[in-house]
This record gives C-alpha cells, sequence and structure tokens, in this order.
C-alpha cells in the first residue's frame, strides 16, 4: 500500500474499461523502453509529472528518496538524452512485464491503478537476469484524449540492485 | 549473488582467484607505479584484509546517530563483512555488538532496523540487553526433578554478545574489532577532519532514504575511484558538460599523512563556460548539444562555510562521505569477497531545510546512487576493472601519472593519492 493510494473503484463494468486501457498504456510504455526509444519515453508523462523509483524500505518508512527522483517532464527528457547519449554503461537488452493491473479509484480526471512489474536484464556476455521486482503506484489523467501519467511511483522489492539499474522502469 | 550470473565464468575459474597462502607475493618492480592484479583477486590476501584492516585497528563506519536517535533505536550494520547490531540504550549511549548470538551462533537480528526492549535470539530465546549483556536463558537451572540447565558457575557475565570498540565523531557512529586506537579525530588527521566537519559538525541530519546494490568489483577500486581525480574529468560526461569538475580549474586531492584517507574536492568554477572550452578538446564525453531542459537540476545552493563545491572523502577503511552541491549522503562499504562489495547508501539533509531544499536535494540525488548519472558509470567502470584483473593473462595495472609523488596534489592529472593508500596498505599487510 502507498499512501493516496487507498481501493475505492468504480462500477465493476467501467473498471473493466479501464483496465483494459491501462493495460494498453503499460504495454506502449514497455514497448518504448524495450526498443530503446528513449527519446519517446517522457512521452507518456504530464508536464508537471512526479516520477520516482525508491526501494520499498524507503516508501514503507515514508522516506522521499529516489533511485530515480524526477518532479517535471523536462527532467524526465534530460534523463531519457543522457541515456541515450551521454552514459557509459555497457550495452545490454531489456524487457519489462508488467502485470496485475488494479484499479484503485476514478474520480473527476484522475485516474488511480497499481500494477506489478518485472524487468529482466540481458548484457551481452551473460544469462538473462531479473533486474528489479516491484510495483507502480500510478496516477493518470487523460489528455486530448488519451492517459498520461501525472504520477509514477516505483516501489521496487528487489533490496539489494545489481550493480546500477541503467535504463528506467 | 547476482555477479555468479551476470559474466561469463563464476568466480573462482580462473588461475589468478586461485592464489593461497602459497604463493610469494612480491609487489612488482617499479615500485608504486604499478599494482599487481592479485590484490584484487586473491582470496588470501582478502582474508589478510579482513584480518588486517577490517578486523584491526581501524574505525569502521557503522551508523550516523540520526537513524537511531531514541532510546532503543536498532540498526544491522556491518563491520568489514561482519555482521553487527547498533543499539542505542536507555541511558542515550550507542553500543555496536555481533549479530551472532553467544549460544549456537545464530545471526539473531533480522530487521534492518527498528526500535526494542531486549534482543531475543528466536532460536532459544536466549535475550540480551541493549548492551549487549545477556540477560536472560530459558531454562537456566533445568526442570525441578529432572535435572538439566546450565553448570552451576555459568555466569551470565561471560555469555554475552561480543562487543566492539565504539565512538562516535559529530553524528557518525565508528566501531572497532581492535582496543587500542587512536581517538577517531586523530585517526582522521588534520587534512580529513576539516572537510568532515563541513558537512557534520553542529548540524542536525534529516535521514532522506536508502539506496542498496552489490558492486561486482574489489572493494578497494571504490577506494581508488575517488581518490583518482583524472577519471572524474574523464568518464562523467555529466561533471564535464556542465563544469562541477573540470581539469584546468580549481581542483584537489587531499590526502591524509599517512596516504589511507582522502578528499577529491573541486570548486564549480565561475565561468564554467570559459573553463570548458579550454580542455574540452581533451574529453571525448564533452557535448556540445547538451543542455539541460530542467536547469533547478544542478544549481548550486551555497550553504557551506567551504571553498569546495564538492568533497568525496574516502575514509579507510569503508566509508565514504558525498559532498557534490547539495547532495549529501554516506556509502557504506561492505566487502564480500575478492571480487564483490555491498554498497550500502544513506542520503540525508539537515533538519534546518526546508521543503524546497528538501526537493531540491532529491532533485539532485539524480546524479549518485546506482541509477545516478555519475554513480552508475562508477559502478560500471569498476565491474569492468574487476572483469579484466580476473580474467586476463597481464597481471599489473599502472599508476604513473605525476611519477613517484604521493598523497596529496592540486592537479587532476595525478594518481598520487593512489600510489599514497598502496603504500600504506604494503604496510599494514606486510607486502
Amino acid at each position: 500500500m502507498y499512501p493516496g493510494y487507498d481501493m475505492a473503484p468504480p462500477d465493476a463494468r467501467n473498471t473493466r474499461e479501464l483496465r483494459l486501457e491501462i493495460e494498453e498504456f503499460h504495454t506502449a510504455y514497455c514497448w518504448t523502453l524495450d526498443c530503446g526509444e528513449l527519446e519517446h519515453w517522457p512521452e507518456y508523462f504530464t508536464d508537471d509529472a512526479v516520477y520516482r523509483i525508491t526501494a520499498r524500505e524507503n516508501a514503507d518508512a515514508g522516506l522521499p528518496v529516489g533511485l530515480v527522483y524526477a518532479d517535471s517532464k523536462a527532467m524526465i527528457r534530460d534523463r531519457a538524452f543522457a541515456l541515450k547519449h551521454t552514459q557509459m554503461y555497457a550495452p545490454r537488452t531489456l524487457q519489462h512485464f508488467v502485470t496485475n493491473v488494479r484499479v484503485l479509484q476514478a474520480k473527476g480526471d484522475t485516474i488511480k491503478a497499481q500494477s506489478n512489474y518485472l524487468l529482466l536484464q540481458t548484457l551481452v556476455d551473460g544469462p538473462t537476469t531479473l533486474q528489479q521486482s516491484g510495483r507502480y503506484y500510478d496516477s493518470f489523467v487523460r489528455l486530448e484524449g488519451s492517459l498520461k501519467l501525472k504520477e509514477r511511483q516505483c516501489i521496487y522489492d528487489t533490496v539489494l540492485i545489481a550493480n546500477d539499474l541503467v535504463l528506467p522502469v | 549473488m547476482f555477479s555468479v550470473n551476470t559474466v561469463i565464468h563464476q568466480p573462482g575459474h580462473f588461475a589468478k582467484e586461485q592464489l593461497d597462502d602459497s604463493v610469494d607475493y612480491k609487489w612488482p618492480e617499479g615500485g608504486l607505479q604499478n599494482i599487481p592484479d592479485w590484490v584484487y583477486t586473491s582470496p588470501a590476501i582478502y582474508q589478510r584484509e579482513i584480518e588486517r584492516i577490517f578486523h584491526g585497528p581501524t574505525w569502521n563506519f557503522v551508523a550516523l546517530e540520526a537513524e537511531i536517535p531514541n532510546p532503543g533505536d536498532f540498526k544491522r550494520s556491518f563491520v568489514g563483512p561482519t555482521p553487527v547490531v547498533v543499539a542505542r540504550d536507555i541511558d542515550g549511549s550507542v553500543h555496536v555488538f555481533e549479530n551472532r548470538c553467544a549460544h549456537r551462533g545464530a545471526e539473531f537480528c533480522r530487521s534492518q532496523r527498528g526500535n526494542t526492549k531486549e534482543f531475543v535470539c528466536p532460536y532459544h530465546q536466549w535475550s540480551y540487553d541493549l548492551k549487549g549483556n545477556l540477560q536472560g536463558v530459558p531454562f537456566k537451572r533445568g526442570i525441578k526433578g529432572e535435572g538439566g540447565g546450565m553448570p552451576k558457575d555459568f555466569r551470565n557475565e561471560e555469555h554475552g554478545l561480543l562487543k566492539l570498540n565504539v565512538t562516535t565523531l559529530h553524528g557518525v557512529v565508528f566501531a572497532s574489532f581492535s582496543r587500542e586506537l587512536e581517538p577517531i579525530e586523530e585517526y582522521l588527521g588534520p587534512e580529513i577532519l576539516k572537510d568532515f566537519e563541513v558537512v557534520f559538525k553542529g548540524r542536525k541530519l534529516k535521514i532522506l532514504g536508502y539506496y542498496r546494490n552489490e558492486l561486482p568489483g574489489n572493494w578497494k577500486l571504490y577506494h581508488e575511484n575517488l581518490k583518482d581525480p583524472y577519471h572524474a574529468t574523464l568518464l562523467h560526461s555529466f561533471l564535464v558538460t556542465f563544469g562541477l569538475m573540470v581539469a584546468g580549474s580549481k581542483n584537489g586531492m587531499i590526502a591524509d599523512a599517512k596516504g589511507r584517507h582522502g578528499t577529491l574536492a573541486s570548486a564549480k568554477p565561475e565561468n564554467v563556460a570559459e573553463a570548458v572550452d579550454k580542455v574540452k578538446g581533451e574529453m571525448r564525453a564533452y557535448r556540445e548539444d547538451f543542455k539541460l531542459a530542467d536547469g533547478r537540476f544542478l544549481q548550486y545552493v551555497r550553504e557551506f562555510d567551504s571553498p569546495w563545491s564538492v568533497t568525496m572523502q574516502t575514509i579507510w577503511p569503508n566509508l565514504i562521505v558525498q559532498r557534490e552541491l547539495n547532495t549529501l549522503g554516506i556509502r557504506h562499504i561492505v566487502p564480500n569477497g575478492p571480487h564483490s562489495m555491498i554498497m550500502l547508501w544513506t542520503m540525508f539533509g539537515y533538519e534546518t531545510d526546508d521543503e524546497e531544499m528538501v526537493r531540491h536535494r532529491l532533485r539532485q540525488g539524480n546524479l549518485m546512487g546506482p541509477a545516478g548519472f555519475l554513480g552508475l558509470e562508477d559502478n560500471e567502470a569498476i565491474k569492468f576493472v574487476q572483469e579484466g584483473v580476473r580474467r586476463s593473462s597481464s597481471d599489473k595495472g599502472v599508476v604513473k601519472l605525476g611519477g613517484d609523488k604521493l598523497g596529496s596534489t592540486n592537479s587532476v592529472i595525478d594518481e598520487a593519492a593512489i600510489r599514497g593508500m598502496y603504500a600504506y596498505y604494503r604496510q599494514e599487510l606486510g607486502l
């Protein structure tokens, strides 16, 4: 459980429709990251979006630090540019898997949902490894008909990060 | 361990990883301008390090007092690879003891941190107070009529937890297995104490959170990395492009008299463009077209009375103190065999920070940590070094920048602090 993300779902039919829409959002989002199209990653967020990846121990203790912490789409864009063009790291490929989507709230323009995620990583000279197992807490708003993230909290269980987390979740 | 999975060949398959005590560890010709690969790969050398360095006469970082502010607060920690518990007693004093039940050896404390009145080993419920003294042994006198129980001469006070020597300095807690060592101020030395006090003296810390990662490299490589200003101006595009640390600007590599600690210091140039312009031809990581869409990230709030905007301190043998503009933190190095270390990061600000300052520190935190723009590049580079030294047929590295000089330097194109550290290290290990 993450503060502000308690369960107060709309009626069942509406929930099913929203869940499908959110699942489509996740599929597109993961496709963008898995293809390495980082320049398109910021497009999934609103201008004032908050994006944070943090360990469960921080989330549980109410500690604000982020392994990655952005409070604007511009910061997300800067990270995307740096990862694509300036950062030094070994080549790798990623696969994101998102499941167990639960619609938590749908009030006015804001839809809140949680989902589980797995991030698998493959380096050029090793087997595929489980890089991170975690949960998204998402706040969506609808802009020009499509969902955008106003907040994405990525809370991971994987206590010990395997060296580093280069590409986003 | 992930390092087993992410590189070809499990550690232990190469000749350089199997060196034992029968080897005559002879430093290569050329003195300190070369570092033999076996300091990073030999299990025998690693054992000697644990014994003589981490379990020897050194002050090891174990906690920040801000993590255990109240009586009964505790935290799991490590001295070298050895698990310990740091606890604050009812009387306010801080105690460090091995996380090993005096009875059968169980690692009894399983929570990262918490608050308690006593520690109870889950196996046979032996209980200990917050100072590590044995308090209770169930059925100590056996069962009436059946016998059993401890021998008559069993004394609780002789069966407490193994207690370590503890000291604190400006809210930072250090521990040692050694009883015979100098006070912490003297241990750090005046050169190091100065910048340590800039971060800690008279300031109440506010913990912002934790990162933990395994870095598949020898623990000394992390010290070397921060005693190596040369890499900072070449590897890290963020430092170079945004003028956080530019060769030719005001920088310093400050070592203590023994060469074991260090402060990598730099002052952000007044005119970044001009400073970068002078040296950018040498720096492949420089990107003319890299402009930040959100400039708040790298703003520098001048909050310290110090000529330096950045000080990265390596405090022998297991502590890094990070002051990179306004992002502050410590890194606790836990050696994990010759080929691996665990890094425990605690990020903090100050109790006097307002909400905007906290946010500023959080934004700037993107520079550091296992996903930080500087942090991840260091972790990648250190991993590459470990793979190189483990798997190659050649057997030594070169540290010739700056010639034979040891310790402090003003130039960043110098490896004197790495040589200084190894001069000390060789003495300690008898190499």
